[in-house]
């Protein structure tokens, strides 16, 4: 075999090996997906996502916990939102490259990588003991926005970096300070590249339930929340607490919830797409 | 009314990047309405220089400079002087042309708008009288609410030039303004500043030698961060005094 066969055959070989790899993800996606759906898609109906939790499976509903669920999504965005990208714009167009800087930068990226428990736990001592919270929504939104603070401020920052250095030149040399530049050049070029990370952000958060369990939701919450104050539950906990039961109905009952808030989080990152689509379409350097 | 020989000028000014000795010593009067060229291989300090008129890098990590920059006779880098005041006075272009991504209209305007000016009237004013300034009135006057990153790249160009004007300064920075365009384009930038120089004083930095002969009064040239020469263009160009400057004028370095 010559040398230029034998590279060509490497070259093959690594390309089936490839395609290997990038199917295992997929097909064991598409298994888990296939399983969830045989099993609980028929149980999906108006009364499944209208009723509230029972000890009988097939009265049970989930209306309390999607609407927990919400209830978390748009309070934890409320609160992370501005924090994250007033963070994300301080370091990236303020802060002066000092050791300072770098060392609270690298600090962020790590927290970015914290096991959520951890958060369940500084959020269970912060909000719920020495704020004296309890296990509230409220509680619940502010370890889930400790959660997610860090992605939000590491995609504000790189939305924020996409933005071309000329652009701010341009409104400097108009007469613009930086906030100026910030507020009418920076932030509308790479909103939409905020919102994408922002709404990824979210899509982690709707699907965590260990941070929340650990500060306190409950399992059965026999009423939708109607304040931040009020107890709540979301799908995850719900969906943890329906596997561990012995019957079959109630992993029915899971599954069905699985596909719900799966929904969920598709429907998150299809904005996300979409927007990030969108911003590229619109804006070209 | 007679011109003012140093609308511009530079004293004793060095500037440093950190540990760099970027600009050595320079001392330079500028003629006001007229147009001054800094030429000189890259690296050599003149962007640097240009940049100096208008404190652009100010915003540059470790950046200093030592000596005085004066605009009709008064020190910009003074505590007291406010930078977003300067820059009404001393107007800039860049080398690659820079549009918001905003319509034509918002382009022209942000200068004016940022400064608190709401007036419609006003506005629209000010953006017809700089467009026309910038020769692209005709090109764009029925598309004003279009997206100027859908114009040409020697139109983005001069509505840049518009942009700068809306704000009515008396000097105009230009740094390499017509090297990321196309011949015809950069043609047109060229007879642009050959007008604007009846109203303002212009300072552009090339790499074009033929440019530099073509639209500029009197011209620098700049070797590792020193104005070597300093002289009437046609002077420069037909008996250059240093033999740096022969050699760089002559293509044979640079």
């Amino acid at each position: 075999m010559t040398n230029s066969e034998k590279n060509r055959l490497k070259d093959k070989a690594f390309q089936v090996f490839g395609v290997f790899c990038t199917f295992i993800g997929l097909v064991v996606l598409a298994i888990f997906l296939i399983d969830i759906v045989i099993e609980g898609v028929a149980r999906i109906d108006w009364d499944f996502l209208t009723s509230l939790p029972s000890r009988r499976a097939a009265r049970a509903g989930i209306l309390t916990a999607w609407a927990g669920t919400l209830w978390i999504l748009v309070l934890s965005a409320i609160i992370a939102f501005p924090l994250g990208i007033a963070a994300g714009i301080y370091l990236e167009e303020y802060a002066k490259k000092t050791k300072l800087s770098n060392f609270l930068e690298i600090n962020i990226a790590n927290l970015a990588g914290v096991p959520s428990i951890i958060y369940g736990l500084l959020g269970l001592e912060l909000f719920v003991r020495i704020m004296n919270l309890g296990g509230i929504l409220l509680a619940g939104a502010l370890t889930l926005s400790l959660l997610i603070l860090p992605i939000v401020i590491v995609t504000t920052r790189e939305a924020i970096k996409a933005v071309p250095r000329t652009i701010r030149d341009g409104s400097f040399a108009l007469g613009a300070s930086k906030w100026q530049t910030v507020w009418h050049q920076v932030l509308p070029a790479s909103f939409g590249g905020i919102l994408t990370g922002v709404i990824l952000a979210l899509s982690r958060a709707v699907g965590e339930a260990a941070p929340l369990i650990v500060i306190g939701a409950l399992a059965y919450v026999p009423f939708v929340p109607r304040s931040p104050m009020d107890e709540f539950t979301v799908l995850p906990i719900q969906i943890f607490n329906w596997t561990s039961r012995p019957q079959a109905a109630f992993l029915t009952n899971a599954a069905a919830a699985i596909i719900i808030l799966l929904l969920i989080t598709f429907l998150l990152n299809g904005i996300a797409v979409y927007l990030r689509h969108r911003q590229q379409k619109k804006i070209k350097w | 009314m007679t011109k003012k020989y140093s609308k511009l000028e530079a004293i004793n000014l060095d500037a440093y990047y950190g540990d760099f000795h970027a600009l050595k010593g320079i001392n330079i009067a500028m003629e006001e309405k007229a147009v001054t060229a800094f030429i000189g291989p890259s690296g050599c300090g003149k962007s640097t220089f240009l940049r100096t008129f208008n404190r652009m890098n100010d915003y540059i990590d470790g950046f200093r400079i030592e000596g005085q920059i004066l605009l009709d006779g008064r020190d910009i880098y003074e505590k007291d002087i406010r930078v977003d005041e300067l820059r009404k006075e001393v107007g800039m272009v860049f080398q690659k042309p820079n549009p918001f991504p905003k319509s034509i209209y918002e382009n022209v305007v942000y200068g004016l708008k940022i400064q608190g000016i709401k007036d419609k009237k006003i506005l629209q004013e000010a953006c017809e009288t700089s467009l026309q300034q910038a020769a692209i009135w005709d090109e764009v006057k029925d598309k004003l609410d279009k997206s100027a990153l859908a114009l040409s790249g020697g139109q983005q160009q001069r509505l840049c030039i518009a942009r700068a004007l809306a704000i009515q300064p008396s000097v105009i920075l230009m740094d390499e303004p017509a090297s990321a365009l196309d011949p015809i384009s950069s043609a047109k930038i060229e007879e642009l500043i050959y007008d604007l120089k009846k109203d303002y004083t212009i300072v552009i930095v090339t790499h074009n030698m033929q440019q530099a002969g073509r639209v500029s009064d009197h011209t620098a040239f700049f070797y590792m961060g020193e104005l070597v020469e300093y002289a009437k263009t046609k002077t420069m160009f037909t008996s250059p005094k240093d033999t740096r400057t022969q050699n760089y004028i002559t293509g044979r370095f640079g």
